[in-house]
């Protein structure tokens, strides 16, 4: 080969070479990626921990249980107490509930996007699930539960990726939102013009209120204990 | 004929040296230039061997091509039709034909020899 030939060939195979290392790197990072790495893992520990957790709720089902026990035993001088214990209960969303109310179903729209369209438009999300609760509690609902999870003041309704987490647990469609209240104001406050289910339905989601006789909301089994926040001292409040 | 070998080793120490890597989303114009290069090199043998090898064609061949591959690929990004796979699929073939016409010779001259 001759000298001319020999330089410009080995200018070419130097930038070969330059960019055929950097393609293996980005390659090898590429695959020890993190997520695709440690996602078993982290699945097995989140298994774990809920079997754990539903370990733990069964127990203290059973030690409120108990506890209701012998709080219902009546004695004189508890009966205000035992008044007020189960007002505040009632308030915390901590016994079951039954009464006249609404079920409503959402599902998933089963229209197909349209190329180009957002198909994420077709889908219910946590925003559309905080309208509804929302507007039922405007007009005037007791009690609303979300798939069984009995919405309270610790309840969070949030995107979990394919799935909503109520009370840290999380729910797929079809979405069932129950409240206890008047049936026909729940529904028309639902069914107002421009409401959320106008919007929602726009888009396909299927939508199915029931008015209901009589119906049982279950009690709100999470956590119930403070970990950082405690009530202000007497002395201190002035 | 070690010096193009040699270029070959510098430049995977200089990438070696040099950790940089490419983003996710510019893996095609990369497999593009990779096969542009290698294209070059097997074309530049074939004409070693053949004599009849000229630099000026040979570098102007290599940067051309990459960047009509480049340009090519960056239309079917715009597009979204993977037009790339057409200068992926023309770099390989010239290859293998490069190849071919290289052994066709080195094969000729043995048995003249003999």
């Amino acid at each position: 080969m001759k000298r001319s030939a020999q330089i410009g060939v080995t200018i070419i195979c130097v930038i070969l070479g330059v960019i055929l290392t950097a393609q293996l790197r980005t390659q090898a990072g590429i695959r020890n990626d993190l997520p695709t790495k440690r996602l078993e893992e982290m699945a097995s520990l989140l298994k774990q921990a809920e079997s754990e957790r539903d370990a733990l709720r069964v127990q203290v089902n059973k030690l409120t249980a108990q506890l209701d026990d012998v709080m219902t035993q009546k004695t004189s001088s508890t009966t205000s107490l035992q008044e007020e214990l189960v007002r505040t209960r009632l308030f915390a969303g901590l016994t079951p509930l039954e009464g006249p109310g609404i079920k409503v179903t959402l599902n998933d729209s089963t229209r197909a996007a349209q190329p180009g369209q957002d198909p994420n438009l077709f889908l219910i999300h946590d925003e559309d699930l905080l309208k509804v609760v929302y507007e039922l509690r405007a007009a005037g609902a007791e009690a609303i539960t979300v798939n069984d999870q009995r919405v309270v003041a610790f309840t969070e309704i949030r995107c979990a990726g394919p799935t909503i987490s109520v009370n840290n647990t999380r729910i797929a469609p079809p979405y069932i939102v129950q409240a206890i209240g008047d049936p026909d104001a729940l529904e028309n406050a639902l069914k107002m013009r421009g409401g959320i289910l106008e919007t929602v339905q726009f888009w396909g989601i299927q939508v199915q209120i029931e008015k209901e006789e009589r119906i049982i909301l279950p009690p709100y089994v999470g956590a119930t204990s403070f970990r950082f926040a405690h009530p202000v001292e007497k002395e201190a409040q002035n | 004929m070690w010096l193009p070998l040699f270029g070959l080793l510098l430049g995977v120490a200089l990438g070696l040296a040099f950790p940089f890597t490419f983003p996710p989303a510019y893996t095609r114009y990369v497999a593009v230039a990779i096969l542009a290069a290698l294209d070059s090199v097997f074309g530049a043998l074939r004409g070693s061997v053949e004599e009849h090898f000229d630099p000026v064609i040979f570098i102007t061949g290599f940067i051309s091509n990459a960047l009509f591959a480049a340009g090519l690929t960056y239309l079917g990004d715009r597009l979204g039709v993977e037009i790339y796979y057409a200068a992926l699929f023309a770099f390989g073939v010239r290859i293998f034909q490069n190849l071919a016409a290289m052994r066709r010779h080195l094969v000729d001259h043995f048995r003249s020899r003999t």
